[in-house]
């Protein structure tokens, strides 16, 4: 293709659109302005109670500057062992049952049958919202820790699973091969040829659950599951803000900490 | 190669005494921690209640199904609202997150030791508070309603976005950026010319993927009164309707599915 | 034209990447600085541009002070030098045409060029030079479409829309294939002839810069120890700049077997 110069200079340049279909850009764009007005107009703005609410807003933030640890500290410390409790159980049970469920959705290693029960789990557990697991099953097993070590430990098999399974998938086929080859048995061969492989990023994932149980786990007790949300939730009901500012702060440092820890980790095992 | 001595005979082992203690020592303490956290738990569970458990999902089983089909018609307000609060809310978060993070990464922030620790502040504290204590807050200072779902969502979803663009601006190619300053651009255009075309792939993908996870956590701001259909979960469960909650979770579902269809396609063709 | 003096550099982590380098060049000579990796050749051209800040010394351009200035009067100093570089560093997103305007960046105000609307002045004349190095074809390709030798044309291109005053060419060849090298080479020079440019190019490559320019300078540990030119690089020479080897050779001299109107 040859482009002549003198025919295009002079002319002036546009950059190429990225939908190159002007009738479709145009449709999309039109689509959009059309949904944002609908969308904004159907949020009913109350100015008079968002006037109201300005001052529990300013005093949430005067919360902070000046924390309340000690009128509710029995509460909290009681929450927050429940959690932390509930956090370690939840994320080592989940690990444990992830494991078996990983090697069975990994299309390179697992039959067919296998598979397909393993990632219907995996696609059950990803697609059920934490909170509203919860709720159904502290309707069954009644309020307590109990259905929030259970709500987490099914949140952490599908994302656990699921992104080991990854792993497994995209691993390097030609060591397992290796060990194939030396006439193992099939967990010799699990052991010997996959593990290895994968083990960095199980314990990569694993922290980082550990992380995401705790925050959830913060959440749990306002339907009744347990942990330091049912301090917060009472904290809430009663606007007290500054104990609800100590119970934040407390979910904001461990979660600081966590996450320094599990870097710190990560770094080692790589 | 660790070896050990036994009867005079050398025999090979995989890791001497003191790797071999400490993963010892580390299975023990995981062991006992567990333990020690399922007393806890065991302790804090009415044991007796759970013997009910069978029943109690029976029960739950047999009142939920068939459907309540009928009650779809009163949803569609809340499937809207809960959609707007998704997308909103994602939108409004994006616009706030993306100066944060160029505040936070190192190469673009304006001062390392006062603007970027206090970026990376507002990371840590927006995403370590689950976006239903967000709601729980706002509803109390605004009112229920959607606003407060919207601006719930916002909120936690800055630091989300926030951390990960940053992480994004701090891996660029920084030749690129060192061709536009030597042209003798201003820093504002080393800033679109060098830096945005470099991220626009990550930020794309951000957006998608947050928006695909908020309109999960949009489904359950209602519980704690920010608008979508987690209100009508929630007054459906106050009422033990359980034909209703089944139809609600299944709507649930479906835009969870949805959402994760829409945001695939659209990444697929971005990137 | 381009005046160094007493020109050092020295890093945080105490490296001297640059010590005391006094250079005269002037207008419209094309000079090879040689050297071995580490030298300090191209911390000497980032100096001469300010993208790296000199420790002591001054740069002058045209009579001008470079070093020590700021904000407005450095982006218009840095404008009259344009650059090419190694790994071409293109904006790889943006397409052949933006990465050729973007050369105009220093002339255009912010809004314009947010909007990418360049003065018609402009967008013709890269039209012209896209022409000129080849790729008028490609003009709205997305960079990273293109070959290094492709990519290494819309750079030069990008550096002549500034109609700069100087070139400061930081190893134009080190990631292209041979025949791509030679064709690139002689592209900067005749370009360099054509508009009365003068060029620093850093180069590791002995032969190839003994083909094509007329000054060699040759710097070791960050100082200057050779500078004429390119038919008094004996081995001698090239053993007090890189150490002993055997110069016979590889200063042997290249076939010239190609045509520059190669597609590469």
């Amino acid at each position: 293709m040859s482009t002549d110069l003198d025919a295009i200079v002079g002319k002036p340049w546009k950059k190429p659109s990225f939908i190159k279909n002007p009738a479709l850009r145009w449709g999309l764009v039109i689509l959009a302005v059309v949904y944002f007005y609908f969308a904004f107009t159907t949020i009913d703005v109350n100015w008079a109670r968002i006037y109201r609410g300005l001052d529990r807003g300013w005093q949430f933030i005067l919360g902070f500057a000046n924390p309340d640890f000690t009128s509710r500290w029995s509460d909290i410390y009681a929450g927050f062992m429940e959690s932390v409790v509930m956090t370690v159980a939840s994320t080592v049970a989940g690990i444990a049952i992830s494991i078996p469920i990983a090697l069975g959705a990994a299309r390179n290693i697992a039959p067919l049958p296998v598979y397909m029960v393993c990632r219907f789990i995996v696609s059950i557990s990803r697609a059920l919202n934490e909170i509203i697991v919860a709720i159904i099953l502290v309707k069954i097993f009644g309020f307590g820790p109990l259905a929030g070590f259970l709500t987490l430990s099914f949140a952490t098999i599908g994302f656990l699973s699921k992104l080991l399974a990854e792993e497994i998938e995209s691993m390097n086929m030609v060591a397992p091969e290796a060990i194939q080859s030396t006439g193992s048995s099939w967990a010799q061969w699990i052991n010997f040829g996959v593990q290895p492989q994968v083990m960095p990023r199980l314990i990569g994932l694993s922290m980082y659950r550990l992380d995401i149980n705790f925050r959830e786990s913060a959440v749990l007790g306002l339907v009744g599951a347990g942990g330091i949300g049912a301090t917060l939730n009472t904290a809430f009901d009663r606007y007290e803000f500054d104990s609800v500012a100590a119970i934040l702060l407390i979910i904001i440092v461990t979660v600081m900490s966590l996450e320094y820890l599990s870097g710190v980790i990560r770094e080692r095992i790589k | 190669m660790p070896m050990i001595e036994k009867n005079g005979q050398k025999i090979w082992q995989v890791r001497d005494r003191k790797a071999q203690f400490i993963r010892w020592a580390m299975w023990f303490f995981g062991t006992v921690a567990f333990l020690m956290a399922w007393k806890v738990i065991s302790d804090g569970t009415e044991w007796y209640y759970v013997q009910t458990a069978p029943q109690a999902a029976n029960d739950i089983i047999t009142r939920a199904w068939p459907p309540k089909w009928g009650y779809i018609n009163k949803l569609w307000g809340p499937i809207w609202d809960t959609v707007n609060i998704a997308t909103i809310g994602t939108i409004v978060s994006l616009m706030l997150a993306v100066p944060i993070a160029f505040m936070a990464a190192r190469n673009t922030t304006p001062s390392m030791l006062f603007v970027r620790p206090l970026a990376l502040l507002v990371i840590v504290a927006s995403r370590s508070v689950n976006s239903l204590i967000w709601a729980l807050l706002l509803v109390s200072i605004v009112g229920p309603g959607v606003l407060a779902g919207v601006v719930a969502i916002s909120i936690r979803s800055i630091g989300f976005c926030a951390k990960l663009l940053y992480e994004a601006i701090e891996e660029i190619n920084e030749t690129q950026v060192e061709a536009i300053t030597a042209t003798g651009a201003r820093p504002w255009q080393v800033m679109v010319y060098g830096i945005v075309p470099q991220i626009m792939p990550s930020f794309a993908g951000i957006a998608v993927f947050r928006w695909d996870i908020n309109i999960r956590e949009s489904t359950v701001l209602g519980l704690v009164g920010a608008g979508g259909i987690g209100l009508q979960l929630n007054s459906s469960l106050n009422i033990l309707s359980w034909s209703q909650v089944s139809l609600i979770l299944m709507v649930i579902l479906f835009a969870v599915v949805i959402s994760e269809w829409v945001s695939a396609k659209v990444r697929g063709a971005i990137i | 034209m381009l005046e160094l003096k007493q020109l050092t550099k020295t890093y945080k982590t105490g490296d001297q990447a640059l010590k005391a380098v006094d250079l005269t060049m002037p207008a419209g000579q094309v000079l090879a600085l040689i050297g071995p990796s580490g030298a300090g050749k191209s911390t000497l051209i980032r100096c001469v541009n300010q993208l790296v800040r000199p420790t002591s010394g001054q740069v002058f351009l045209a009579g001008d002070e470079v070093t020590g200035l700021k904000g407005n009067a450095l982006r218009r100093v840095r404008r009259r030098m344009g650059m090419i570089f190694q790994e071409y560093a293109l904006v790889e997103r943006l397409t052949v045409m933006e990465n050729v305007l973007s050369g105009r960046l220093g002339y255009v105000g912010f809004w314009r060029s947010l909007f990418r609307k360049f003065p018609q002045k402009d967008v013709d004349e890269a039209y012209r030079l896209l022409d000129r190095v080849g790729l008028l074809h490609m003009a709205d390709k997305r960079a990273d479409e293109l070959s290094g030798g492709q990519r290494q044309r819309v750079g030069i291109a990008r550096a002549l829309i500034q109609d700069p005053a100087l070139l400061l060419v930081d190893e134009p060849t080190a990631s292209l294939d041979p025949k791509t090298s030679r064709q690139i080479m002689r592209l900067i020079v005749e370009l360099c002839k054509e508009r009365g440019l003068a060029a620093i190019i850093n180069i590791h490559d002995v032969a190839l810069a003994q083909m094509f320019v007329e000054r060699v300078v040759g710097l070791k540990m960050g100082a200057m120890v050779f500078d004429g030119g390119p038919d008094d690089l004996v081995p001698d020479v090239l053993t007090e700049v890189y150490g002993e080897e055997d110069w016979e050779a590889t200063i042997e001299k290249v076939d010239d077997d190609d045509d520059a109107d190669g597609d590469a």
